[in-house]
């Protein structure tokens, strides 16, 4: 649907897009992500014609941008970044306004409207002028305007900017049905949102790609670390003292056990001497675990520690085993995978 | 040229959707009226010739209020990215503007029907320089237009867009002036006394239709609506 080939594009002396190249397929949403500046605006403004690159090429449903500007333009709805709309006008004559020039039929133009009306929720304000709209229904409006025509191609600049926590889900489901039989492009720095929206991702750097895939892709390509999240109380009794007693007798008992060996003279360790070293030296010795760091001490006599562990090995069952064979109380025991923001930053912030 | 017309539409119903569309009128009618008016019963004459004397200095002013927007806002706003997004030529989009405040300046030049009704009452006008008067008010009217629209076309921001205009219409209207000719040398007079607005309104506005003076002004129309259709490319 979309393909795009050694696209660059300078404006004085910054490079906004430099020689990217990607394609989307038909009924795909691609996201597109990347920190302010990266160049997510001015591949879309190329895309729909409001600019023309300095190299390279894209074509928009078979049509090049630069010498069929026209055709493209009249299959692609676009929402430019901020919504932008004739403050003067009511949110009815603007989309008659639009549909006219889209060349849709008169007789049929009420009724588009009216659907769009309620795909979009404006029935609230549909005599209002756009002016007077909050920041979540001009944003409607602009959303209105893109779709009124039934395009094959919808480019979206941040489309959820501006609005509340409710209207984002819905604009979210909106876009996700849309783009079950269109294609889709939608730029974003919210990362929920392509998780949330996408089947594929392209991270842009300062104007370059730095990664693209779909999001469980991206995981493993970066690969990287778990993370686990633990906290511990040693020693069962409420008295501290009575406590620490009974996890030195514990510390016998995991040697019993035997499927530990290390985590057993851990145990030694810890019967002698402070608390949280001695859980921190039980875990680390786990096989792949890379750190163990303490947090915060948490309330009620739990330590709280993050377990960083590379990738892939199951440390959970290991975990529960040691705190169990030495009598510590297991509070939370939580596995986190790297996400996408992470994944963002490792990448965005390798490249700087 | 199918999306010049709801274009158009959008930015003449736009004069209307604030209150500016009838500021305008009321002070374009009350200061012609006013000012011709004025001398109208001192000259004693049924003649409307001071009245289209009055109107090139008028649209001095009036046209860049008119067109300073058109192109400034759309810039400012963001609705620039909007439109020319939308499948709509620049061609149209220029056309269109231009169309629609033409259509406003030949409503409020309509408006000022009275004056010649009462002249008519009161004596017996030429009615030939009326027709020629209104013409020529129309026509450099629209070249006015073109200008300040072409100017509206390089600012974001609207007040630059009026002021130059005035400056440069004021300047392209007096290049044929006797002041002016007087100061250049001598081959360059027939260039500059042709290439300025001033003269052939008032060839026209006498009631003498040369098709010079009409080809004149569809260049300069012309010419500053070309101008701005590849001051608009250029953004690309």
């Amino acid at each position: 649907m979309i393909s795009v080939r050694g696209l660059s594009k300078t404006f004085g002396s910054t490079v906004a897009v430099n020689n990217i190249s990607f394609d989307v397929n038909n009924g795909e949403v691609l996201g597109f992500l990347g920190p302010n500046g990266a160049g997510k605006t001015t591949t879309m403004r190329i895309l729909t014609c409001y600019l023309s690159p300095d190299n390279g090429t894209a074509t928009v449903a078979g049509f090049d941008v630069f010498e069929n500007s026209l055709e493209v333009r009249k299959r692609v709805g676009y929402l430019p970044e901020s919504a932008p709309l004739y403050l003067d006008m009511d949110v009815v004559s603007y989309l008659r306004f639009v549909a006219d020039i889209r060349g849709i039929p008169r007789n049929l133009t009420g009724e588009r409207i009216r659907r769009m009306v309620d795909t979009c929720g404006l029935s609230s304000v549909v005599g209002r002028n756009i002016g007077e709209l909050s920041k979540g229904y001009k944003q409607r409006v602009g959303l209105a305007q893109t779709l009124i025509h039934d395009p094959e191609i919808l480019i979206l600049d941040e489309p959820t900017t501006g609005l509340d926590p409710s209207q984002i889900i819905e604009i979210r489901e909106l876009i996700k049905e849309i783009g079950r039989e269109r294609t889709v492009i939608l730029s974003t720095h919210i990362l929920p949102e392509v998780e949330a929206t996408c089947s594929r991702v392209l991270i842009i750097n300062e104007g370059v790609i730095v990664a693209s895939g779909t999001p469980e892709e991206l995981h493993a390509a970066v690969g990287g670390e778990d993370l686990i999240h633990v906290s511990i109380k040693t020693g069962g009794g409420p008295a501290e003292g009575g406590g620490a007693q009974g996890g030195g007798a514990e510390g016998g008992g995991a040697q019993g056990g035997g499927a530990e060996g290390g985590g057993a003279e851990g145990g030694g360790a810890e019967g002698g001497g402070a608390q949280g070293s001695g859980v921190e030296d039980a875990l680390s010795s786990l096989a792949g675990v890379t750190s163990v760091e303490r947090k915060a001490e948490a309330s009620g006599g739990y330590s709280k520690y993050i377990v960083k562990a590379s990738n892939g090995a199951d440390l959970a069952e290991a975990m529960f085993r040691v705190a169990v064979d030495r009598g510590w109380t297991l509070n939370e025991l939580k596995r986190e995978t790297l996400s996408l923001e992470d994944i963002f930053l490792k990448l965005t912030t390798r490249e700087a | 040229m199918r999306n010049t017309v709801p274009t158009m539409k959008r930015e003449f119903s736009s004069y209307f959707n604030a209150p500016i569309a009838f500021v305008y009128l009321t002070v374009f009618l009350g200061l012609s009226s006013w000012l011709y008016l004025k001398g109208f019963f001192l000259v004693n004459e049924a003649s409307m010739r001071s009245f289209f004397n009055l109107i090139p200095w008028i649209f001095l002013f009036f046209v860049p209020a008119i067109t300073m927007r058109l192109w400034a806002e759309e810039k400012k706003v963001g609705t620039m990215e909007l439109l020319m997004t939308l499948p709509v030529t620049d061609t149209e989009a220029v056309l269109g503007k231009f169309l629609a405040s033409f259509v406003f300046l030949v409503v409020s030049l309509a408006l000022t029907f009275l004056l010649p009704l009462m002249v008519s009452i009161l004596g017996d006008p030429d009615p030939g320089q009326i027709v020629g008067g209104y013409l020529g008010c129309v026509l450099i009217g629209a070249a006015y237009l073109s200008i300040g629209l072409f100017i509206s076309s390089l600012t974001e921001n609207q007040i630059v867009a009026f002021i130059v205009s005035v400056v440069a219409i004021f300047m392209l209207y007096i290049l044929g002036a006797d002041f002016v000719l007087f100061g250049i040398p001598d081959w360059l007079v027939p260039v500059f006394s042709f290439a300025g607005l001033g003269g052939h309104f008032d060839s026209i506005s006498r009631g003498v239709i040369d098709s010079r003076d009409l080809i004149y002004y569809f260049s300069v129309i012309g010419l500053f609506l070309y101008l701005n259709v590849k001051a608009i490319e250029a953004r690309r």
